[in-house]
C-alpha cells in the first residue's frame, strides 16, 4: 500500500461534512478458482458525504499510484437502479442501511474508527469472476425460461384496448421495481432466488397481458430457478436486504401460483 | 479517405444524401414503407446481423430482428443486457395519442420537437417518430410495461417539461427501467428461442469494413480478455451518448463513446457533437472525488423556487437570509414562465450567478430550490405525496433535509444530441452500419425535449430499423457473410491487440480516471453550457496537451488476459480525448447559439439564444481522415416546410 497521499486530503479539505477514518478488510481473488483473502487498507480523512464506492474508488487510486492491481468491483449508474452494485458490507448485502443500494450508501451512516469488511455476494450460484466480481447470469437463465409476453414487435391493438385495474397496476409495480442485484440470495441463509424469481412472475401474472402464458411461465420459471439456487425456508432476509424493499407476499403468491400451475398445466394439455 | 466506395447515402464524394422519401410529410413514412423493398420470410434467416448495445434502442431491435427471422447477435458490456444505461431514465415516454382528449396530435408532437430542437432537426425523421410513438405505447403495454392506470383501468398521462398537453406515459419515477425491462424480457423471449446469441461482458473495440462496407466488428472478452472478430450483413449500433467526455455527468460511469468513435474512425460521420443538453436539476458535486451526479426531476420546478442570496460569498444559512435579500432570479427575469423556463433557460441562469460569487453549499456551486412557500400553503404531507420520494433521495445523498432546508441544485450534463450522421433508413455513412438511439444524431436536432429520449430509443429499435434494414439487405441476397478468415479480420484484431497492449506498457505514474477528470474539467469549463470562441480556442490547445501526457504518463495495471477494469476505462478515455477535440471544433464553427449550444457572442440583447438561420439552419457531419489531420466538416442542408422557423421566447 502506498501511504496517505494528496488525494484524500484534498478531498477532505473541500467537503462540508466530517471525515473519519476507516480500515478496510477486502476480499481479494484472482478468479473463480483461486484462493482468495482479506486484504487490510487503512483509509485516513474519509469525507462522510462520499458513497460506499467512491471510497473504494479512492482506494484503487492509490493502489495504482503504488503501482499495485486495483480492487475489481461491480458498479454503473451509481444511482441505485441499474443492480449492477453488490457487495457484502459487514455481512449485510449492501450494508446495513435498508432501501439502500452500495451505490447509495454514505459514509456519513459509518463511525469514526470503523473496520469495515467488504465481500463478494456469496452463493453457488454467483461465483466469483474478480475480487468482488461475481456472476449473475443464472438471473439472465430464469427470465429466458419465462420472464416475459409473447408478444411480437407490431402484434398488438390499441393499449386502451386492455384496461389493467388500478390495483393490479400498482401492485405489478411494486414487484416489476426490482433491480435484479441479486442481494436477496446473497442475504439467503440457503441461497436462494425465491424474491427475484417471484418478483417478476408477480409482475407478470397479475395483469390481464400475463394471463394466457400464465401457468407455463410459472412452472418454467421456478424450475429453472431451481436448477441454480436453494431452496426457501421462509427466513425473510431476502425482504429485509432488498434495496427495493420487494415484499415477501410474493413469494406467496408464486408458491400458489406454482401448485395452480401444476394442476392447470395438465389440463391445458388434455390431462387430468 | 483511402477507399473509394460510394454509399448509397453517397456519402463518399461528399455530398450526403438523407434518403429522405419525396411527397407530402404525413404520407412519407407511409408511402416509403410500400415503396422499400422486402425479404422475404424464408430469406431473413439468410442475413446475419450484429447488434451492439442493449438499451432501450438495442434491445428493442435485437428483438424486433430477430423476430422477423434475421440471425442476430448482440453484445453488452454489461453483465446482463436488463443494466443498460436507459434503465435510469426517470420521467416518462411521449406518445401522441391524445388519450387526454387535450388537442395532441401526432403533428403537434411533431411541431413541438422540431421546434424545441431550436430548428435543428430533419423534419421527416422527426415526423416519423410522432407516428410510431403511437404504436410504442401499444407495443409496451402489450409487453406488460407497468404504466401508470387510472381508476378505470386506463392509461394515466401526465405533463411533462412545459408541454401544453399531457401526452407523457409513466411507470413511477422508473419508466425507462420498465421499457427497458419490457425491451430486454423481448430480447430474453429470442435468446430462449434460440434466435439471437447473446454476448455480455463483451465491448466493442472496432468496426471491421472490407470494400467500404461494414461486415463486422472486433470485441474484447472483457473476463477473459480475448480479442475476437465476428462477421455479418450489417452492424448496428445502439451504444448510447457521450456525456461522459465532462467526467461528471448524470450517466452510468460506464457510458462511453467507444463504438461510435471507432466506427467514425472507420469511417462514419460523426455530427453536430457540439449538441449537449444539460439538466438543471442535479445535486451539486460535494467533493473532489465525486465520482458521477445525480439527476433530480424536473418537476420539482413545478413547486419549488428558486434563488441565490443578493450578496456574493454570502456564508449565512438560508433560514437567516431575510426575503429582501434574496434574488429569485428565474422569476424576476422571466415573470411569465418564472422557475419553468425551458432546460436550457434553466441552466445559463444558474451558471451565470454562481460564477458572479452568488453560488451556495460550501463549495459556492449551487442555486437553492426552496420549497418553503408550498410546504406552508399545502402542507407538508401533500408535499410529501407528490414529491416524497425525491425528497427522500435528496436526504440519503445530502444529509440534508429539504423539508426543513431548501434543496441545493447545480445543472449538470444529462444528455447528447450529437452522433453518428445516419441518414432516413438509420444508415450512417458506412453502408451496412447503422445507429440507432442516442448514439445517432437525428430527431432531437439541438435540444431534446423531455420525454423523448426514450421514445426515440424504441420507435428506432422496434419501428424504423427492423423496416429500413430490409430494404437495403434485399439488394444482397445470395452474398455470404465475410469469412473470418478474410484479412480483414486478421488485421482488424491485430490492431485491436496492439492497441490493448500499448495502454498497458505505457508505464507512467497517473491513473485513467486522473486524465478523465482532468479532461473534464476542460470539456466543462469551454464546451459546457457557455462556449465562446477564446474559450473553445483554448480548448484546443489545452485537450491535446493533456492528451499527449495521457500518452506519455498513464499507468495501467494489470494484464490484458482478465478483467480489468482500468484497461477498459483508457480506450474510453482515449477517444473522449479524440471527441471533445471535435465538440471543440464542431462549436467553434457554429457561429450562432442553438439549443444546447450557447455561445455567448451570439445572444440577444435580452441575453436569450440568436440562431443564425441564414447561414446555419443544416447539420454538420465531420469525416475522419487519420488522427494527424483534422476532421472535413460536410453539411446535410435543412429544409422546414412544414414548421415556421421563429426565435423562442419565454419571457
Amino acid at each position: 500500500m502506498s501511504g496517505a497521499n494528496g488525494v484524500t486530503s484534498q478531498a477532505s479539505q473541500q467537503s462540508h461534512g466530517g471525515t473519519l477514518s476507516l480500515t478496510l478488510r477486502i476480499w481479494r481473488q484472482d478468479g473463480p478458482d483461486a484462493p482468495g483473502r482479506f486484504h487490510t487498507f487503512d483509509a485516513p480523512n474519509i469525507s462522510e458525504d462520499m458513497s460506499f464506492l467512491e471510497l473504494l474508488d479512492i482506494i484503487n487510486e492509490r493502489l495504482i499510484e503504488g503501482g499495485d492491481v486495483p480492487i475489481e468491483f461491480d458498479h454503473d449508474c451509481r444511482e441505485g437502479i441499474c443492480g449492477m452494485c453488490s457487495l457484502m458490507i459487514n455481512g449485510r448485502a449492501h450494508g446495513h442501511e435498508l432501501a439502500t443500494t452500495t451505490c447509495q450508501l454514505h459514509m456519513r451512516k459509518f463511525t469514526d474508527g470503523d473496520v469495515i469488511t467488504v465481500e463478494p455476494f456469496r452463493a453457488k450460484a454467483f461465483p466469483v469472476v474478480r475480487d468482488l466480481v461475481v456472476d449473475r447470469s443464472s438471473f439472465d437463465r430464469i427470465i429466458e425460461a419465462g420472464g416475459y409476453i409473447s408478444v411480437n414487435t407490431g402484434a398488438v391493438g390499441d393499449a386502451n384496448q386492455t384496461p389493467v385495474p388500478k390495483q393490479a397496476a400498482d401492485t405489478s409495480m411494486d414487484a416489476a421495481a426490482c433491480i435484479g442485484c441479486g442481494a436477496c440470495v446473497a442475504a439467503c441463509p440457503n441461497s436462494a432466488a425465491q424474491l427475484f424469481t417471484s418478483a417478476k412472475l408477480a409482475h407478470l401474472n397479475l395483469i390481464p397481458q400475463g394471463q394466457p402464458q400464465r401457468w407455463e411461465r410459472t412452472e418454467a420459471m421456478v424450475e429453472t430457478m431451481e436448477q441454480f439456487f436453494g431452496s426457501c425456508t421462509n427466513h425473510g432476509e431476502c425482504t429485509e436486504a432488498c434495496p427495493k424493499e420487494i415484499s415477501l407476499d410474493f413469494i406467496a403468491f408464486m408458491n400458489r401460483d406454482y401448485v395452480k400451475a401444476k394442476i392447470k398445466n395438465r389440463k391445458l394439455t388434455g390431462q387430468s | 479517405m483511402a477507399e473509394s466506395h460510394s454509399g448509397p447515402n453517397g456519402a463518399s464524394n461528399g455530398m450526403l444524401d438523407s434518403r429522405v422519401p419525396d411527397g407530402p410529410m404525413a404520407d412519407k413514412w407511409t408511402d416509403h414503407k410500400f415503396s422499400m423493398k422486402l425479404v422475404n420470410p424464408n430469406n431473413k434467416r439468410r442475413f446475419e446481423i450484429i447488434v451492439v448495445g442493449t438499451g432501450l434502442a438495442g434491445a428493442s431491435a435485437a428483438a424486433s430482428l430477430s423476430e422477423l427471422g434475421y440471425r442476430v447477435k448482440v453484445f453488452t458490456f454489461h453483465d446482463s443486457p436488463r443494466r443498460a444505461h436507459s434503465i435510469a431514465a426517470q420521467g416518462g415516454i411521449n406518445a401522441a395519442k391524445n388519450y387526454t382528449n387535450d388537442g395532441d396530435s401526432v403533428h403537434r408532437l411533431f411541431y413541438d420537437t422540431v421546434k424545441g430542437g431550436d430548428y435543428r432537426s430533419r423534419e421527416a425523421n422527426v415526423h416519423r417518430l410522432a407516428e410510431v410513438s403511437l404504436n410504442i405505447i401499444d407495443q409496451c403495454a402489450a409487453q406488460g410495461v407497468p404504466f401508470a392506470r387510472e381508476y378505470g383501468g386506463l392509461l394515466d398521462n401526465r405533463s411533462f417539461g412545459g408541454a401544453q398537453v399531457s401526452r407523457t406515459f409513466y411507470a413511477r419515477g422508473q419508466t425507462g427501467q420498465q421499457l427497458l425491462l419490457g425491451a430486454y424480457q423481448a430480447l430474453a423471449k429470442q435468446v430462449a428461442a434460440g434466435s439471437v446469441e447473446l454476448y455480455t461482458r463483451t465491448e466493442m473495440l472496432d468496426l471491421v469494413t472490407k470494400d467500404g462496407r461494414a461486415c463486422g466488428i472486433v470485441t474484447r472478452d472483457l473476463i477473459s480478455g480475448e480479442i475476437a472478430a465476428h462477421t455479418g450483413h450489417a452492424v448496428v449500433l445502439a451504444t448510447g451518448g457521450y456525456g461522459n467526455v465532462y467526467y461528471l455527468s448524470t450517466n452510468a460511469m460506464a457510458c462511453n463513446v467507444t463504438a461510435a468513435w471507432r466506427a467514425h474512425r472507420r469511417g462514419a460521420y460523426f455530427a453536430n457533437a457540439c449538441y449537449t443538453q444539460i439538466h438543471p436539476t442535479c445535486i451539486p458535486a460535494s467533493d473532489e472525488f465525486q465520482s458521477k451526479l445525480t439527476l433530480m426531476s424536473e418537476s420539482l420546478r413545478n413547486d419549488g423556487r428558486i434563488w441565490v442570496p443578493e450578496a456574493m460569498d454570502d456564508a449565512r444559512s438560508p433560514d437567516r437570509i431575510p426575503e429582501s435579500e434574496r434574488d429569485y432570479y428565474l422569476e424576476r427575469k422571466y415573470p411569465a414562465f418564472g422557475n419553468l423556463v425551458p432546460r436550457d433557460v434553466a441552466s445559463r441562469n444558474a451558471k451565470t450567478v454562481v460564477d458572479q460569487g452568488k453560488g451556495v453549499g460550501p463549495l459556492r456551486n449551487g442555486v437553492y430550490l426552496d420549497f418553503s412557500e408550498v410546504i406552508e400553503r399545502d402542507g407538508r404531507t401533500a408535499v410529501a405525496a407528490k414529491y416524497g420520494n425525491l425528497f427522500d433521495m435528496y436526504e440519503r445523498i445530502t444529509g440534508e433535509n429539504p423539508y426543513a432546508v431548501p434543496m441545493r441544485i447545480y445543472p449538470a450534463i444529462h444528455y447528447t444530441m450529437g452522433g453518428l450522421w445516419v441518414d432516413y433508413h438509420l444508415m450512417t455513412t458506412v453502408p451496412g452500419c447503422y445507429s440507432v438511439g442516442e448514439a445517432n444524431f437525428s430527431d432531437h436536432g439541438a435540444n431534446r425535449l423531455g420525454a423523448s429520449a426514450l421514445m426515440q430509443g424504441l420507435a428506432d429499435g422496434y419501428f424504423v430499423l427492423p423496416y429500413t434494414i430490409g430494404d437495403d439487405l434485399a439488394a444482397r441476397l445470395g452474398e455470404p457473410v465475410v469469412p473470418l478468415s478474410d484479412p480483414v479480420f486478421a488485421q482488424a484484431t491485430s490492431e485491436v491487440t496492439d492497441a490493448t497492449q500499448r495502454f498497458l506498457s505505457i508505464g507512467g505514474t497517473r491513473s485513467v480516471d486522473w486524465f478523465h477528470r482532468e479532461l473534464g474539467k476542460i470539456v466543462w469549463d469551454y464546451i459546457g453550457m457557455e462556449r465562446t470562441s477564446a474559450g473553445l480556442e483554448k480548448a484546443l490547445s489545452e485537450i491535446p496537451a493533456l492528451e499527449a501526457e495521457f500518452w506519455a504518463d498513464l499507468r495501467v495495471p494489470g494484464s490484458g488476459a482478465n478483467l480489468n477494469s482500468s484497461l477498459e476505462k483508457a480506450g474510453r478515455v482515449a477517444d473522449f480525448f479524440e471527441l471533445a477535440k471535435l465538440m471543440a471544433r464542431d462549436a467553434l464553427v457554429r457561429e450562432e447559439s442553438c439549443g444546447g449550444h450557447f455561445r455567448a457572442e451570439h445572444q440577444t440583447p435580452e441575453g436569450e439564444a440568436q440562431r443564425d438561420d441564414e447561414n446555419f439552419a443544416h447539420v454538420a457531419a465531420w469525416e475522419w481522415h487519420s488522427s494527424d489531420t483534422t476532421q472535413t466538416r460536410h453539411v446535410e442542408e435543412l429544409e422546414f416546410e412544414e414548421v415556421a422557423l421563429t426565435q423562442r421566447s419565454y419571457k
